[in-house]
């Protein structure tokens, strides 16, 4: 038997809109239950909603860099099931006739391109969020949930891809760069661990090119999880098939914490949603000026901008990955880059010490208090010699935490190392003269003397000494 | 067109609608009524004609992205039978 692991994602995006979708409230995250609500978005009778034309216009800005075709007239619809979270007991969503439609979005993994499918592209609003509030702290058993409607009515911009992931690396390697699109638009803020990116995955194996059951997981709220649930369910299935059983096609929860998922009650997926029209809300006719002064506004995107990093600055893969995973940091390599240093020394700084900083001061790069000239600075002073590659790191580190210029703090605690020909020659003379017997012994071809005599001129020197180039003396002179 | 007894029970517990059994039959040749009407409408010939969402000569409705002060907190749950510190309560789900 032959098998094969078949993925596809349907991915929600909280557009970053200033106010909702279909009416006024601003869209702020978090705040006491209930501060950023109306009539409208708590589903009063006798309101009207009105679509913000912002929202249309992110989501025809996502179907462009998705490579989706513009539908020349969408409508919206009223998607009905009865769940607290939805005030008015429906969703305004799309259905049959989407915003964008039809795309591509092509994910390179190791060398390997895959093209994958973007079914559709569109536009509905977010719900809002209940918490249940019993003994268990669980859905089940919950004595009585509070609403908290802040959230409803979010616009959402929901992407469905064609089942064309192959592993659950696939889907992670798909999953990042579709983030990283969205960050480059400027269009969502992209947090999956605050909700504003969501997740959900359906997978099945086929077996000798048949297709196979499709099971649908939810919850997954990080790429760790999305990889973490894919790959428990990729073996889950495998090994149900090698030992003869039957798949169900169900919808199944994931659990972090214990690493499994688990069947979602199936009475809860009686869908039945009998979608219509949205008698409220007019239909969107794209004027197509408006589309081309969109697609004049698409920036470089992430995947053309890492092959340009690539051939342009001679960037490794995995380098160029990530610094292009961010836009504000692949800003941040090419403003460092102005400054005429070496682009592959500067993108190794950043993607090492500055990133590992960064991530544990829990700062963005775009509020590094080293700016990129700052960093074109310390990678000169190791070019020029001055520091070595190990006094730089603690000055990264210091100019990091201070906000001080690299040469200042270097000038300001007397660090440079001696990088003088002539004063290090004076040295090392020195020291072989002092130590007699270990110049023997460094004739004679002993490692060990090499090594006790670096100490001696580190210990002159005050550790200031150009490791190499005293190196490199002591060996001419007593070989 | 006729619609079962089946029928009814899922629609109602879809609009979460506890019927009567005489209510069922009611609206079981109620509903019936309505589906043949549709029917009879469905007979016309719509060759070529485009399926109407709304009778509205209107398109591209839109606003401005501006965000207004939202509804004063004392006054979203204030028509709230069951309300906890500015969150609506509502009763066990599942």
């Amino acid at each position: 038997m032959e098998f094969e692991t078949i993925i596809g994602l349907e991915i929600h995006a909280e557009l970053n809109t200033a106010s909702k979708m279909f009416c006024g409230c601003p869209t702020a995250f978090g705040g006491a239950p209930n501060t950023s609500t109306c009539p409208i978005c708590l589903g009063h009778p006798g309101v009207l909603p009105v679509a913000n034309r912002e929202a249309v216009a992110d989501t025809i800005l996502l179907g462009l860099a998705l490579n989706c075709k513009i539908t020349p007239r969408s409508i919206f619809h009223r998607k009905n099931y009865f769940y607290p979270d939805m005030p008015k007991n429906f969703q305004i969503s799309q259905y049959d006739i989407p915003l964008t439609a039809d795309g591509w979005l092509e994910v390179e993994m190791e060398g390997n391109n895959r093209r994958v499918g973007i079914t559709r592209v569109h536009l509905e609003e977010d719900t809002g969020k209940s918490v249940h509030i019993g003994e268990s702290g669980r859905i089940h058993g919950a004595d009585f949930s509070l609403e908290d409607f802040n959230r409803a009515g979010i616009p959402l911009a929901e992407i469905v891809t064609e089942p064309d992931l192959r592993s659950p690396e696939e889907a992670r390697a798909f999953m990042q760069l579709l983030r990283a699109t969205l960050e480059y638009l400027q269009i969502s803020d992209c947090k999956m661990e605050e909700g504003s990116l969501r997740c959900d995955a359906n997978i099945s194996i086929a077996v000798d090119g048949a297709m196979g059951t499709k099971v649908e997981i939810k919850n997954m709220n990080s790429f760790r999880s999305l990889f973490r649930a894919l790959s428990y369910e990729d073996e889950r299935q495998r090994f149900a098939i090698k030992q003869g059983e039957t798949l169900v096609q169900e919808t199944r929860h994931w659990d972090d914490a214990a690493g499994v998922t688990h069947p979602l009650r199936s009475k809860e997926e009686a869908f039945d949603y009998r979608y219509f029209p949205e008698p409220d809300l007019v239909p969107i006719e794209p004027d197509p000026a408006w589309v081309e002064e969109l697609r004049g506004r698409l920036p470089e995107l992430p995947m053309e901008r890492l092959r340009r990093f690539r051939e342009q600055y001679g960037l490794s893969d995995e380098i160029a990955v990530m610094l292009t995973s961010e836009k504000a940091l692949a800003d941040y390599f090419e403003r460092a880059v102005e400054t005429g240093q070496d682009p592959v020394e500067l993108a190794k700084w950043i993607a090492g010490d500055l990133v590992a900083l960064l991530k544990d001061a829990v700062v963005p790069i775009q509020s590094c208090p080293l700016e990129p000239r700052g960093l074109g600075e310390l990678v000169a002073l190791v070019a020029q010699k001055v520091i070595s590659g190990k006094m730089a790191k603690e000055v990264l580190k210091e100019a990091f935490d201070t906000g001080k210029g690299p040469k200042e703090i270097v000038e300001a605690k007397g660090l440079s190392q001696i990088a003088d020909a002539g004063e290090l020659d004076a040295v090392v003379d020195e020291v072989i003269a002092a130590n007699p017997e270990a110049a023997e012994d460094m004739r004679g071809g002993k490692e060990q003397a090499l090594k006790f005599l670096m100490g001696q001129v580190m210990k002159k020197t005050r550790g200031q000494a150009n490791p190499e180039m005293a190196s490199d003396l002591i060996k001419k002179k007593l070989t | 067109m006729a619609i079962s007894i089946e029928d009814v029970e899922h629609v109602a517990r879809l609009a979460r609608l506890a019927l009567s059994e005489d209510e069922k039959e009611t609206f079981r040749r109620q509903l019936s009524d309505v589906l043949e009407h549709a029917r009879v409408i469905s007979e016309v010939d719509t060759e070529g004609v485009e399926p109407t969402s709304h009778t509205l000569p209107l398109v591209n409705v839109f606003r401005d992205d501006v965000a207004r002060p939202s509804l004063p907190t004392e006054e979203v749950t204030s028509n709230a039978p069951w309300a906890a510190d500015g969150a609506f309560r509502v009763p066990r789900i599942v």
